[in-house]
């Protein structure tokens, strides 16, 4: 399985996203510099943290604009599984692959620190190997992670099960219903705002953020017989 | 202001408009004697900035030069961007801390986040990969609203910096006293990895090579900031903001990269910073260090605003540039390396044999100096040195004995000091996991990073305990060196060097200067026993409000090299049953102690002793038992003696507690500051072995009870407080100071 991590100027979680998948998946990556226009070869695209094109705009509003993200786009038509951390949730929003909007963080503070999220939907191309309910700790680092969304927009997030993780316990941020991560209807589309990429070695801490990477080959591998 | 407004070189000497440029008399003789004429605006404003203290180090001179320096795993000492040592495997680690107090004392925001723009770039541009900043930080108490906000803003800055260049935060300090109120401190250290063969050097040569300038394009902003901060902060200083530069950390971050890419190749002579004195003295110090001399055209300079005088554009501070020495002929790869990036080289000039920096400017000569008079060759003065009569009163004082009563409330006041408080407010809004290389995040004595593709780690730490140095500069000097070692050992590491700033008042008066001498002498002391010579480092004179100096702060950054990384230990207990040691004996010393500070309001008296033999030999002993898999935990007795260090080994764990006892003065053994220092565990198993190699005490056990029980041998209950309660107090101690309205 073939892993992209799209690279904006401003990134600066795409090593981490690189090393999740190399080092502790095992699985081949390559970066993508964000002028590319095609990303066919691509298994999944990984849309890391960071600052896009420097974000003193909305986050990611300029990024919505790059090339990369037509390809980006093409993909998640095509039912790939595309996932967005923290900067790149922020931009599957601005691009309208995921509905709503960020808002600054409650405390208008950038918070890092571990916090616990709980697992809504096991049933995701993404969260197949946790357990429904299952509580997981993962970094946050943001500046704008206070999800919003409009009443009905959360009515049919909730009524098809779209919301993949909240905050468990305390939420950091004021996110709307606690929401910490979203996917699209069809469900190959994750934004989230904790890193699942700086948790895959406990030597850090936790490596609760593995299994999304490994739910996300075995998807990968159930759907595509390999007929070497 | 054009060219023709300026002031002509007749009216700079007689209505000695070179004064207000921070130059004496002696100093514009001298620079008529070298150029053997009047110098024009342009030189002059490029001479008064090469020659402050900022650039020059014309005060202290003498001084660094007592710093050790060498050492056989040191590659790059000081005069370099950042200090390098080697750390193996054909890897080696590249750091420097530097000041932005003044800046930040009226801008905190832009003078905080454009500190640590500096720092990166210097490490950097010897072609290291940054990988950690930590910050030490000094504010007045945290009463008044203004110091709420600099330390707000200072924090905020640093944060939407870091956070945006995507290099992790992990570490630093954070100290409150009068003596800051209207100077804060605010230093930042940039630590990066670099290969041996990747070491670049700020040098100009190969006659016709060509000059390029990289990065953001040239404002009016930061003009005479070098110059600003050489002198004291006056209630004028208010009108030098537009002297504060503004940060683009999305450009630092291109820049970063591009540069990172273009240190890899051969078509690159030289690259340096456009720190303070900007283009200035980047030219400048580059073409005196390779014995060239550089000349540039400033109308191909790339510029923000229309109508910049070269006067402006040489003395301009604004950041995120760098200048390249690039060979002749090879400039069409670098221009296609740095668009990629979506940034402009441009060649703005060439190398030359005459050791000149020479200036045009529409088609005319408007400076023409020799490079060395404006580098190394700048004056230097050796200062008069006066021992001070506090110092004298302070050392014939009878020790002080403080009286008290209840020790569980003077615990948790003490956990309340600001300066001892957690710090998380502050951390929490650093990224310091980006780029997952950090295994020991803040809060404890040291960061530790991995060393990715390696087994080894990097400890990091900045220290000084400003209160022992303006008690006694010698031996708060070697405080300072021996607490940063300490908490690298802590870590499981091995001290390797370290880099200073040197924050002090107007070296003008003899007293400071004393203190000035008398704590580099104490450093040094340390240094050499130590084996962690000086790489590099930054000196912050004139640091004073009105008159009044601060406390004499020279931060120490250390780094240490983790063998393996099982042996990264951290101050935690870690488990319920574990034996706990202290390593040393309390005296009765409470000069500049925390305990002093809280019951007097004041400081006074002598600082604690330190034996530079038995701290090496703790030191030693207590890093071959953890390297050996021995220790379970290890922390350094600091600020608020034996009871906040134990304290804290409990607040850092998830609800584990500790029972021990203590004899003897008790108020000594509980809060006493007494130097070379430790509390660390070692579990039941590993108790002879321990033992044989560390000379400690056993006082106790870890329990799983979360209650820090303090008993006497005779079971008479001295401290018995909820770890709960104890960590309430600890954290909210600072947001509770922030939201109470003074």
């Amino acid at each position: 399985m073939k892993f992209a991590v799209i690279v904006f100027p401003g990134s600066n979680c795409d090593v981490d996203m690189y090393h999740a998948i190399a080092d502790e998946l095992g699985e081949e990556v390559e970066y993508v510099w964000h002028d590319a226009e095609n990303l066919d070869r691509f298994d999944a695209i990984l849309l890391p943290g960071g600052f896009s094109y420097g974000d003193y705009l909305r986050s990611g509003a300029i990024a919505r604009f790059s090339n990369v993200m037509k390809a980006v786009k093409k993909a998640a038509d095509e039912g790939k599984p595309v996932l967005g951390v923290c900067n790149g949730f922020q931009i599957l929003l601005e691009a309208g692959l995921l509905p709503g909007a960020m808002r600054r963080n409650n405390s208008l503070k950038f918070i890092c620190r571990p916090v616990s999220l709980r697992v809504e939907n096991n049933e995701t191309m993404f969260t197949s190997a946790y357990k429904q309910g299952e509580v997981i700790t993962i970094p946050i680092a943001h500046g704008e992670g206070n999800y919003y969304c409009d009443e009905q927009t959360l009515k049919r997030l909730i009524e098809n099960r779209q919301i993949v993780f909240r905050y468990h316990g305390e939420n950091p941020n004021g996110s709307l219903d606690d929401i910490a991560g979203i996917v699209n209807e069809k469900g190959n589309v994750l934004g989230m705002m904790p890193h699942p990429e700086r948790a895959v070695d406990s030597l850090l801490g936790s490596a609760d953020g593995l299994k999304l990477f490994q739910s996300i080959v075995k998807y990968w591998r159930e759907t595509h017989v390999v007929t070497a | 202001m054009s060219l023709l407004l300026e002031p002509t070189p007749t009216m700079i000497k007689e209505e000695k408009l070179y004064r207000e440029m921070g130059l004496t008399d002696e100093e514009f003789a001298m620079i008529e004697k070298i150029l053997g004429r009047l110098p024009n605006y342009t030189e002059t404003g490029i001479f008064s900035v090469m020659w402050s203290e900022h650039c020059s180090y014309k005060n202290s001179k003498p001084v660094l030069k007592k710093f050790p320096t060498e050492g056989k795993h040191v590659l790059q000492g000081p005069g370099e961007g950042a200090g390098i040592v080697d750390i193996g495997d054909g890897l080696a680690v590249a750091f420097k801390i530097e000041s932005h107090n003044h800046p930040s004392a009226i801008e905190p925001y832009q003078g905080a986040a454009t500190g640590v723009g500096g720092i990166i770039r210097d490490v950097f541009s010897m072609g290291a990969r940054p990988i950690a900043l930590l910050n030490s930080l000094r504010f007045g108490e945290l009463t008044s609203p203004r110091v709420k906000y600099l330390f707000e803003h200072v924090v905020a800055g640093i944060a939407g910096y870091g956070n945006c260049v995507g290099i992790p935060t992990v570490g630093g300090e954070v100290q409150f006293d009068a003596a800051y109120e209207g100077n804060p401190l605010v230093n930042a250290m940039c630590v990066g990895i670099i290969r041996h063969e990747d070491i670049q050097r700020g040098i100009a040569s190969g006659v016709g090579n060509t000059v390029m300038y990289v990065g953001a394009k040239t404002g009016r902003d930061g003009i005479h900031g070098a110059t600003f901060a050489s002198e004291e902060l006056t209630e004028q200083s208010e009108a030098k903001r537009p002297a504060v530069q503004v940060g683009d950390p999305f450009m630092e971050k291109l820049l970063l990269e591009a540069c990172l890419e273009v240190v890899k190749s051969d078509a690159l002579v030289g690259i340096q910073d456009m720190g303070a004195a900007g283009l200035t003295s980047s030219s400048a110090e580059m073409a005196s260090k390779g014995g060239f001399g550089i000349e540039m055209n400033l109308d191909l300079v790339p510029q923000r605003e229309a109508g910049m005088t070269p006067y402006e554009m040489m003395l301009s501070e604004s950041q995120e540039r760098m200048l390249l020495v690039v060979k002749q002929g090879r400039e069409q790869e670098i221009y296609e390396l740095f668009a990629k990036y979506g940034l402009e080289a441009k060649a703005i000039g060439k190398v030359t044999d005459d050791k000149m920096l020479r200036l045009y400017f529409r088609g005319e000569v408007v400076a023409e100096i020799p490079v060395d008079a404006l580098a190394k060759d700048a004056p230097v003065y050796h200062k008069p040195s006066k021992e001070p009569a506090y110092y004298r009163e302070f050392q014939a004082m009878e020790p002080y004995v403080p009286a008290v009563s209840n020790y569980e409330e003077t615990l948790l006041s003490l956990l309340a000091q600001p300066t001892i408080a957690s710090k998380e407010w502050v951390y929490q809004q650093y990224d310091y996991m980006v780029r997952t290389n950090t295994v020991v995040a803040p809060g404890s004595d040291a960061a530790v990073l991995r060393i990715r593709g390696t087994n080894k780690a990097l400890a990091m730490t900045t220290d000084c305990n400003s209160r022992y140095i303006y008690l006694d500069p010698e031996t708060g000097g070697k405080i300072a060196v021996a607490e940063a070692a300490r908490n690298i050992v802590c870590s499981g590491a091995k001290p390797l060097a370290i880099t200073d700033c040197l924050n002090f008042g107007n070296p003008e008066k003899p007293e400071i200067f004393w203190q000035l001498e008398k704590a580099v002498d104490g450093m040094s002391e340390v240094c050499r026993v130590l084996g962690t010579p000086v790489i590099s480092g930054n000196v912050s004179l004139y640091n004073e409000t009105n008159g009044e100096a601060i406390y004499p702060t020279p931060v120490i950054g250390m780094v240490g090299l983790v063998e393996d990384i099982r042996h990264i230990t951290t101050q935690a207990f870690q488990q319920a049953g574990d034996l706990i040691y202290v390593i040393g004996e309390a005296k009765q010393e409470f000069g500049g102690s925390e305990l002093q500070k809280l019951l007097e309001g004041r400081i006074f008296g002598k600082a604690p002793e330190i034996d530079l033999a038995t701290e090496a030999k703790r030191q030693q002993e207590l890093l071959t038992a953890i390297q050996a898999g021995v220790v379970a935990s290890a922390h350094d007795i600091a600020e608020g003696g034996f009871a906040v260090a134990l304290a804290e080994c409990v607040m850092s764990t998830n609800g584990l507690g500790a029972k021990v006892t203590v004899d003897g003065d008790i108020t000594s053994q509980l809060f006493s500051e007494t130097q070379s220092r430790f509390i660390v565990s070692v579990k039941k198993e590993n108790q002879e072995k321990f033992e044989k190699l560390v000379e400690a005490k056993l006082i106790g056990e870890v329990t799983n009870d979360g209650t820090l029980l303090v008993e006497r041998a005779s079971g008479e209950v001295v401290i018995q407080l909820s770890v709960e309660q104890m960590r309430s107090v600890w954290k909210g101690a600072i947001p509770c100071l922030l939201k109470s309205k003074a």
